[in-house]
């Protein structure tokens, strides 16, 4: 048979695989992310944080590494925009009845919204943290004073709520990403599948939690 | 001289069909471009058929009802097909499946067509696997095979319990193969309504577009129909809803004889009919009688549950009547002693129209073998229990499943009960070698011809034949016909002839609607049902055939007079649909009585109470009934039958007898 | 058994894939817990050509779940409530005395309405003819035991190969996603010497097809398989997946 089909990229799959692309990129960063947060478990008034915030500012390597994330984010963003509004096309007429959660989790079936409110969320977490820090370093600060901002953000109980809450939804965007990720590499497999399923529920559970834990603690005032 | 000719070549049963091939006009490549071939049905027979065609470089046009070729109602076929393979090493030979095909069809059928239809089917095995067709395997890699009623020999390939599916789909996806490459246009809900005649020859058909309702007008060189049997004229039967014998009995009345319709397959696995409401009836698969043993109790209008009544109460009565084949006795000879059992009173369930299929004892076989496999020594019973009954899902599980998806009873607990049902149609259009009618250029393949299977059908033969008849019996007798057919142009669709059988078809539609009656078209069809049930069922006799024809007339008469369609006729209408096939079935259903009364002897499926033995085992007499009873339409419902001798060189007739 | 169950169904009604439609309200009576559902049906249309109305055109063939002609949404899910089985394999005994039924047909941009609960699903056919076949002409195949086929891989095959081309998978999925269907055809051949020949095309082809017929795309909820009358593996679509980036890979 002659082969007829279109560009990868443009292809549903194709899209689907950079969507898991992109997602498993976020996926790792996270980890990066909640490793270096976690410094603050020191206890140490910031010091090892703030020591790992100013190298983070100031190298060059990351900041190359910091536009390639902005880069991954945007690419899932819009493709997911994108994706979500070609699957809204091919059911212009709903339901008048659904009974969707016998057969799917809901989380498996919002991640759209999900997305939508951890964008917002990010929005503003860029604002409280990521802006402030790019003006000082534009403004040619050398000594951030990370941490204390830190705790000054996290003293006003709105914000934390509106952390802890942003949290639940990356809890279960995670949820179903994980392993939604590799079904579209094509890895499902009975012997590897429960193991990545496993891992996808500890690694989304783990970072949550470790994220969740520094608002609390900070708030709480258990973190000085 | 009789007015057909079956054109069986001459020579050795052995060299007929390659003689043929060898010497069969040819049509060059570049003038099959030019010639077009209408297939009506999907099937494995018209989707084979069309595909093939379209791969020699015809141009096809296939018509089926349904909104797609896949769901043609083959794809309900579950046991198995048969091939002379011989893989089991077991004896089997072409010679063996044409001589078991004879005596299953009770030596009704024609040696020349059958001893064909034996050499081709190791093609149809190959073309099939080749195709991606997924049958059973072993763990070597090598094909499974396993036995079916009325043979021996293990011949029987299949894929679980969904054989029929897997192989339409092979048949399928090869014609979807040749609709993207051009070649075929398909149609997809449309209904045949009229053959077209010009100058004697078939040249085209009307169709009914099911969507818009608008009639087409269709031209072709040739008009192949592939559509399957008429079992639906019993109305409960193991058919499709949608099944009918419109396009058959459309040709029939434009002059294509109509052979044995009396021949008829009960078959005897079927779930019983649980109330008024039953729409269609459901198959188990004969398979299960490899390992499913049948009984009844050993006293009459015994109540209890099949797995209260102990082993010594328990009346095997196959395997008591017919020791060497035991439960594998041929369709025909099971349902009638199931029948015979229940009419003594000794049938069970809330209807007694019951017998057993109960897999008790397989699962504790299996169970024993299974516990062996796994060196595990004294095993439990209820361990065994397990066993046996994973392994009884492993073979069965989708037929155990379904069968309690319908009766709410677990099988693997309680036996089965099971009826014989209205399965498959041997009777149907008769044809010749080639396969083609009584009309020029108008052929008929797989269970809507008059077949290979003569008065029974052995399991598993169906898929043989509507492949056999598609993918290699069709390609090269329709080019002996088209080789004279290549000078031919397109007849335009304007040509009176087709403006005639369009007229025709819109006038009986518009009939329907004029009639404005009471009762829906299923209650007609229910009422014919139940007099072609009772009374040219199981078993016929001269009264209750002459009853059903003069019952038949009337509510013919009836249903003229008092049928209702609702809505119109220029948009999808099923109840209009329905109506014309009814209409056909009611002309259909004498024709069978008739047929039926004038074989006043019993074989195959056809029994007739007057001829039996002293054990109610069917007497046939080869001397007065030894040919093929070919019915010409002679209008208004008045027929002039036809002999077909049969001639048996090879396979001398015999008492068929399975003890 | 007679009838005991009265209930009040909800039907979609629509006159023709031009024309808005609407649920309609239909009282029934005296069901019998026996019947089929769509014996129940037959006997709501019996009533109504008794009133000289139009009864409700659904799909059917079979009527024992083979076929893939019937195709309802009953009370929001595909083949109605229970799994693993067809519309018509569904039976009233699922339902209770006094239940109110909504059924609605397959909805999707790809899946066009025709009439009632008929809907047009030749979307599937276009798929299949792009590259759901191995390309053996009739009368070229060698000897059927010639490649042995290791059991496993035989049996994946068939699991693949046992759809009935219903759409239930589009009509569940969030997205109106074809992949199940077109991944079980794909894996049918994938799996099986015979089919990899002409793999890396087919792969590409069916889903080109796929995409232009305006299904969406699959976000894994994993639906399909749980309504798939079948019990079609999502492993299939990982497999389609996997399938397809080797064949981009290819090129």
């Amino acid at each position: 048979m002659n082969n007829t089909s279109p560009n990868f990229l443009t292809s549903s799959i194709g899209k689907k695989f950079l969507m898991g692309l992109t997602g498993l990129f976020l996926i790792v960063f996270l980890i990066v992310h909640a490793s270096i947060n976690a410094s603050i478990f020191f206890n140490d008034s910031g010091t090892t944080f703030n020591m790992l915030a100013d190298f983070m500012a100031n190298n060059f390597i990351l900041h190359l590494i910091e536009v390639v994330l902005f880069i991954g984010i945007a690419a899932h963003v819009v493709q997911a925009a994108i994706l979500t509004r070609q699957n809204r096309k091919a059911r212009p007429q709903k339901y008048a009845v659904q009974n969707s959660a016998v057969s799917s989790k809901w989380y498996s079936r919002s991640m759209g919204l999900l997305g939508t409110l951890l964008l917002m969320f990010l929005i503003l977490h860029l604002k409280n943290f990521w802006v402030p820090t790019k003006m000082a370093v534009m403004e040619g600060v050398k000594d951030h004073h990370t941490f204390t901002h830190l705790i000054d953000i996290f003293s006003n109980p709105i914000i934390v709520v509106v952390y802890l809450l942003g949290l639940v939804s990356l809890l279960y965007h995670l949820l179903h990403g994980f392993q939604s990720a590799f079904q579209t590499f094509g890895l499902n497999h009975k012997k590897y599948t429960p193991f990545i399923k496993a891992l996808g529920f500890w690694y989304s559970v783990i970072i949550v939690l470790l994220f969740a834990s520094m608002p609390i603690t900070i708030f709480l005032g258990l973190i000085k | 001289m009789s007015k057909i000719d079956s054109k069986i070549p001459e020579g050795s049963i052995e060299q007929k069909w390659t003689k043929y091939k060898a010497s069969a006009a040819l049509v060059n490549p570049s003038n099959k471009r030019n010639l077009e071939i209408i297939v009506v049905g999907s099937g494995l027979a018209g989707a084979s058929a069309a595909a093939s065609l379209a791969e020699l470089g015809y141009k096809v046009k296939v018509f089926c009802y349904q909104d797609s070729a896949r769901r043609a109602h083959s794809i309900a076929a579950q046991g198995g097909i048969n091939a002379a393979k011989n893989y089991q090493n077991d004896g089997d030979s072409v010679y063996r499946l044409f001589y078991d095909t004879v005596k299953g069809g009770d030596y009704r059928a024609r040696e020349g067509n059958v001893y064909r239809l034996a050499e081709v089917s190791n093609s149809i095995i190959d073309q099939c696997v080749a195709q991606g067709v997924p049958l059973a395997r072993e763990y070597g890699g090598m094909l499974s095979n396993r036995s079916f009623g009325g043979t021996q020999v293990q011949r029987t390939f299949y894929a679980s319990g969904q054989t029929g599916q897997q192989l339409l789909l092979g048949a399928y996806s090869a014609l979807q193969r040749q609709i993207g490459l051009g070649t075929v246009d398909m149609f997809p809900r449309h209904e045949m309504l009229e053959v077209v005649k010009i100058d004697d020859k078939a040249r085209g058909i009307i169709a009914r577009d099911l969507i818009t309702g608008k009639l087409e007008r269709h031209f072709g060189h040739a008009v192949l129909l592939c559509t399957g049997g008429y079992g639906n004229v019993f109305y409960l039967s193991t058919n499709a809803m949608g099944c009918n014998v419109t396009a058959a009995w459309k040709a029939h009345k434009k002059g294509a004889f109509f052979a044995n319709p009396c021949f008829t397959q009960i078959h005897p696995t079927c779930i019983p009919v649980s109330g008024d409401h039953q729409s269609k009836l459901t198959l188990m698969s004969e398979s299960l009688r490899n390992d499913g043993r049948i009984w009844v109790p050993k006293k009459q209008g015994d109540t209890r549950k099949g797995n209260e009544i102990p082993e010594e109460e328990r009346d095997y009565y196959l395997e008591r009547r017919y020791q060497a084949f035991g439960n594998l006795v041929p369709r025909d000879v099971a349902s009638r002693a199931a029948k015979e059992r229940c009419d003594e009173g000794y049938g069970v369930g809330a209807s007694k129209l019951a017998v057993f299929l109960d897999f008790k004892d397989a699962i504790g076989r299996f169970g024993k073998s299974q516990a062996k496999k796994l060196n595990i020594e004294n095993p439990t019973d209820k361990q065994l229990k397990e066993f046996g009954k994973q392994v009884v899902e492993e073979k069965y599980g989708n037929l155990f499943s379904m069968y309690e998806q319908i009766t709410d009873e677990n099988p693997y607990e309680v036996p089965m009960r099971i009826y014989p049902a209205v399965h498959y149609t041997m009777g149907g259009l008769w044809v010749d070698y080639n396969l083609m009618t009584t009309v020029p250029g108008l052929y008929c393949l797989g269970e809507a011809n008059f077949s290979d299977h003569g008065a029974n059908r052995l399991g598993a033969s169906a898929l043989m034949q509507g492949l056999a008849d598609g993918y290699f019996v069709i390609p090269y007798t329709i080019g002996a016909y088209l080789a004279k057919e290549i000078a031919v142009k397109p007849i335009p669709t304007t040509h009176e002839a087709f403006v005639a059988a369009e007229n025709e078809a819109q006038a009986q539609i518009t009939k329907f609607f004029a009639i404005k009656g009471s009762k829906s078209v299923d209650h007609f069809h229910k009422r014919l049902g139940k007099i072609m049930w009772e009374k040219c069922g199981m078993a016929r006799n001269e009264k209750g055939l002459k009853e059903a024809i003069q019952e038949i007339r009337q509510l013919r008469d009836e249903f003229w007079k008092d049928l209702r369609v609702t809505g119109k006729a220029d948009e999808m209408n099923p109840e209009l649909e329905k109506a014309s096939r009814v209409a056909d079935f009611l002309e259909l259903g004498e024709l069978m009585c008739m047929d039926a009364l004038n074989r006043s002897e019993s074989c195959g499926g056809h029994f007739r109470l007057e001829s039996q033995t002293e054990d109610g085992e069917a007497l046939r007499k080869d001397d007065e009934f030894s040919y093929v009873a070919a019915w010409e339409n002679k209008g208004n419902c008045t027929y002039e039958m036809h002999k077909e001798e049969l001639v048996f060189d090879v396979v001398h007739p015999s008492s068929r007898s399975y003890k | 058994m007679s009838g005991n169950m009265n209930l009040t169904l909800k039907i979609w009604r629509q006159n023709s894939g031009k024309e808005e439609g609407q649920l309609i309200t239909y009282p029934v009576k005296d069901i019998s817990p026996d019947m089929s559902f769509l014996e129940m049906f037959d006997v709501l249309n019996e009533q109504l050509v008794s009133k000289n109305e139009n009864p409700i055109v659904f799909d059917h063939d079979c009527r024992e779940g083979i076929c893939g002609m019937c195709s309802m949404v009953i009370n929001g899910r595909a083949h109605g409530p229970k799994s693993a089985i067809t519309t018509c394999q569904l039976h009233m005994r699922s339902f209770k005395d006094g239940d109110t039924i909504v059924v609605e047909p397959w909805r999707a941009q790809a899946f066009p309405v025709i009439k009632d609960l008929t809907v047009d699903r030749t979307a599937f056919e276009r798929i299949q003819s792009k590259g759901g076949f191995v390309s053996v002409n009739t009368g070229t195949a060698q000897d059927a035991n010639c490649i042995p086929i290791p059991k496993d891989d035989a049996d994946a095959s068939f699991n693949a190969a046992a759809c009935i081309g219903c759409g239930a998978c589009v009509a569940t999925c969030k997205n109106a996603s074809a992949m199940l269907f077109v991944a079980a055809k794909v894996s049918q051949f994938a799996l099986l010497p015979q089919g990899r020949i002409e793999a890396a095309a087919r792969v590409k082809n069916m889903v080109a097809q796929m995409d232009a017929e305006g299904f969406g795309s699959c976000t894994n909820t994993g639906a399909c398989e749980v309504e798939c009358p079948k019990g079609i593996s999502l492993e299939n679509i990982a497999r389609m997946n996997r399938e397809y980036l080797a064949a981009n890979c290819k090129d």
